[in-house]
């Protein structure tokens, strides 16, 4: 789950703006910094500094995209691909050089620990927590998506990028604050998985092609999509590791080869 | 005289959308055949789908005989299939010389080839610039093609197909785009094409249309409304119709 | 553009080409400290070479070269640790057949896709490949890597000697190779198609070309390629480990290409030679502030220096583009 919430924000992007950001991840990986040192060295309560890791890499995302993103949006898929792993590699290496190599330790509110009983078994907490909190945030991107006139904007936009814009859609603005969305998103998810997933100095790069699959399989510029692709792979590779721990995440690889051969825009994916 | 290129009941849809209805259709060798109709009548896909483009839902294409309608478009092109685009779609950072070589070598069963230096295949460059002297673009044969006026693109563009040494030519709005002044070039080229070719010409000019066809085939909304000589379909009560209040052209 | 090659193109070496082979001898007798990195250098312009075919040539952009690379590596470690071969050219016969195997067997079955869909496909193929290789450490040593790797002496002779006289002069002989190859595909008929296929793909169809099999054929061309690359690294190093494996060679290799220039041959040779070189002096001073410093120059050259090194110098000095044998042209 943790998956899909920092991975709708590319699926969106890369759906709108055609954008391949291989960079994502750092969006993430920031989140994680966030939480991490606004609670242990400002003392922020948990869910301030998932406010913070959400609002601050959302704003510095705008940075980002106006200075750098934007010159590349027509410069084709080898320049956008390039210019990503260059970003990659700059966080990387001042994640690094800020955080050294340890990964960013987690202090999760005594309330959000421990043991929750749900019909008549014993789950952890923050597992239902992030299930919960995720379904939130799913639905009201669904309802912002569907509902709002941003969000009616953003499907028009994906939909058919030259019809949106003589229609008068600024579809500028529009990228740039669904860039922010998408990226703040991905700080969240950081943040909010830091437990699962730790947040290192490598986490960009670990974790670059659970996140492309995530968005290949689901398909560009679909909600629903990494939804169920990041569904299927959390349950894939349980069950692999559960079963056969030989093969780890080798299921996954080979199902992300299997899906992509059949149906090469993705599963919900937009074909153009 | 058996037909040259035939489709039996051809239909396309996509979904809810028909966009093809039962289109019959023969082209006989050394045909000059147009087909007209307003925009979105479904022109363009019926080119798609006679080149493999697209793949219809039903019915047959037949080219020489033998049935393509599930070959890919490189074996219909093989079998004499040739094709020029509404857009030109051309390599424009190269040579025209090389735009037309790259098929001529096709043709040639050389483009696989890997030892010698493509330059050495004076069979190839020979009749590449004589295909350009045909068309009186020799002159320009090492410019890269961006370079040129727009004009002068369509006529590399037909230059490529013509170097297939096509049985059938698909011309797609040969005029399109091109300044008034040129499109009496271009059709003074297509007058000029080897009278053996069956020629099928999409266009939207009724001057060149009127000049060049001798058969028209109307198409609205995807189905066929007439087909006939030109005189025919002049006076057809209903192709005035269809066109009423089109823009006329020429 | 100046990629070399076509109809009109003039095949005939230009002087300067002479000189990457005049400065590789050179450096053989007058750095003979040096020897071991110039191994690694020659190394991997092989690989950036096999990687310009497809990326600059063919316009395939791809994240997992490095699976054919690792797999020749593991291959000819295998062959020589497991197997006991210990003659050369057995083990890169050996590394090459299976580097291109997996070429043809992936080739056909990714080169149906495009855009995300590939660049993802071979990101995924070279992790499977990693992810095998670390987990049958029976085999390949795991993460411990493959240790035991011998080489007989070339041809009986010539022994890897210590200061690396020998696998200098057998990476060079290779990459000869290589070059003398890819020079010669560019400039034929299936090179101008190549072009033709990067540059419009709607037009090589209509055309009449079976796009598809050339994809195929020139990506199982560049794996080979790629495995030889593999396994002299292994072969100079006597050992391989994980690290030729997954996204972090690609990524290396790709950056190493942009800096040289796609698609212009010599691209492939001065990219991994700036590097390396850049490599060798900054990163063990200053590890942290040299992937900073790698990821600053790739944003730096996406944005304003397309194309490389090369692609530099013949802004400022066009008197080294490439001659033509077609007529001057008239407008």
């Amino acid at each position: 789950m943790i998956l899909y919430v920092i991975s709708v924000g590319l699926s969106v992007t890369m759906g709108l703006m055609g954008f391949i950001n291989l960079a994502h991840g750092v969006f993430a990986m920031a989140g994680g910094f966030i939480l991490a040192t606004a609670m242990a060295r400002f003392g922020v309560p948990f869910p301030l500094a998932l406010v913070a890791a959400f609002v601050l890499v959302a704003v510095g995302s705008i940075f980002l995209e106006r200075l750098l993103y934007s010159r590349l949006y027509a410069a084709g898929e080898l320049a956008q691909v390039l210019f990503t792993i260059g970003l990659i590699f700059m966080s990387v290496a001042v994640a690094r050089l800020i955080y050294g190599t340890l990964a960013a330790p987690v202090f999760l509110p005594d309330y959000l620990r421990g043991q929750v009983h749900v019909l008549g078994r014993d789950f952890p907490t923050y597992r239902v927590f992030l299930i919960v909190f995720s379904g939130v945030i799913i639905a009201s991107l669904w309802l912002g998506v569907e509902r709002t006139r941003w969000g009616a904007m953003l499907r028009a936009a994906v939909d058919n990028r030259g019809m949106a814009q003589s229609v008068g859609i600024n579809t500028r603005r529009l990228f740039t604050s669904t860039f922010a969305l998408g990226s703040g998103l991905a700080g969240l998810g950081g943040a909010l998985g830091a437990d699962i997933l730790p947040v290192h100095w490598g986490y960009p790069l670990e974790h670059l092609v659970y996140f492309l699959i995530v968005v290949a399989v689901g398909g560009l510029g679909s909600l629903r999509g990494p939804f169920v692709a990041a569904l299927l792979i959390g349950i894939a590779d349980t069950a692999c590791k559960y079963w056969i721990p030989e093969f780890g995440a080798f299921l996954v690889y080979a199902a992300t080869i299997g899906v992509l051969l059949w149906r090469p825009a993705g599963l919900f994916g937009v074909r153009t | 005289m058996d037909a040259v290129l035939e489709t039996q009941k051809l239909c396309k849809s996509f979904g809810a959308l028909t966009v093809a209805q039962n289109i019959d259709f023969r082209l006989q060798a050394g045909d000059r055949h147009a087909l007209i109709g307003p925009n979105g009548a479904g022109k363009t896909t019926f080119v798609n789908m006679l080149m493999g483009v697209l793949r219809p839902s039903s019915g047959r294409i037949v080219l020489g005989g033998e049935d393509i309608t599930r070959a890919p478009q490189a074996e219909r092109v093989k079998r004499g299939l040739g094709r020029t685009f509404q857009i030109n779609t051309l390599f424009r950072h190269l040579p025209v010389l090389d735009n037309v070589a790259l098929g001529i070598a096709e043709r040639r069963g050389v483009a696989h080839r890997m030892w010698r230096p493509a330059s050495s295949y004076r069979e190839i460059i020979e009749e590449s610039r004589e295909l350009l002297s045909t068309l009186g673009i020799a002159d320009v044969a090492s410019a890269p093609v961006m370079d040129l006026p727009y004009g002068k693109q369509r006529l590399v563009e037909i230059a490529i197909a013509l170097g297939l040494r096509p049985k059938v030519l698909l011309l797609d709005e040969p005029a399109a785009g091109v300044p008034s002044e040129e499109t009496d070039k271009i059709l003074r080229n297509l007058q000029k094409l080897p009278s053996e070719i069956a020629i099928l010409i999409i266009e939207h000019d009724m001057e060149v249309v009127f000049r060049f066809a001798r058969r028209i085939t109307v198409l609205v909304q995807g189905e066929v409304l007439v087909e006939g000589p030109p005189e025919e379909i002049a006076r057809d009560r209903r192709v005035h119709e269809v066109y009423l209040g089109e823009p006329h052209h020429g | 553009m100046t990629h070399a090659g076509g109809y009109s193109a003039d095949p005939r070496l230009r002087w300067p080409e002479f000189l990457p082979w005049i400065a590789a001898l050179a450096a053989f007798f007058l750095l003979p400290e040096y020897l071991s990195l110039g191994a690694r250098i020659l190394i991997y312009m092989l690989f950036a070479l096999s990687l310009d075919l497809i990326l600059g040539y063919a316009g395939i952009i791809t994240l997992g070269h490095s699976a054919f690379f690792g797999l020749g590596a593991y291959v000819a470690g295998i062959l020589s640790a497991k197997a006991g071969i210990t003659d050369p050219f057995l083990q890169m016969a050996g590394a090459a057949a299976a580097a291109g195997l997996l070429g043809v067997v992936t080739g056909a079955v990714i080169l149906r896709t495009r855009a995300l869909a590939l660049l993802l496909l071979t990101l995924a193929i070279t992790s499977i490949v990693l992810e095998i290789a670390n987990k049958a450490s029976w085999l390949t040593g795991g993460a411990d890597g493959l240790s035991g790797v011998t080489v007989a002496p070339i041809l009986g002779q010539f022994r890897f000697d210590l200061f690396g006289r020998t696998a200098f002069l057998y990476c060079l002989a290779f990459l000869f190779i290589g070059w003398f190859l890819v020079r010669r595909l560019i400039y034929s008929p299936f090179g101008a198609m190549l072009t033709g296929m990067r540059e419009n793909t709607a037009r090589m169809h209509a055309v009449g070309a079976p796009v598809y099999r050339r994809l195929v054929g020139v990506y199982a061309i560049s794996a080979v390629m790629a495995g030889v690359a593999g396994a002299l690294l292994c072969q100079t190093n006597q050992f391989v480990g994980l690290n030729v494996l997954g996204f972090e060679p690609s990524g290396e290799l790709l950056v190493m290409l942009i800096l040289g220039g796609v698609g212009r041959i010599y691209g492939a040779f001065v990219g991994p030679l700036v590097y390396l070189i850049a490599q060798d002096l900054l990163a063990k001073q200053f590890p942290e502030y040299w992937y900073f410093g790698i990821g600053l120059l790739l944003v730096v050259v996406v944005m304003f220096a397309p194309g490389g090194i090369l692609g530099l110098i013949d802004k400022w000095m066009p008197s080294s583009k490439p001659r033509s044998s077609a007529k001057a042209s008239a407008h």
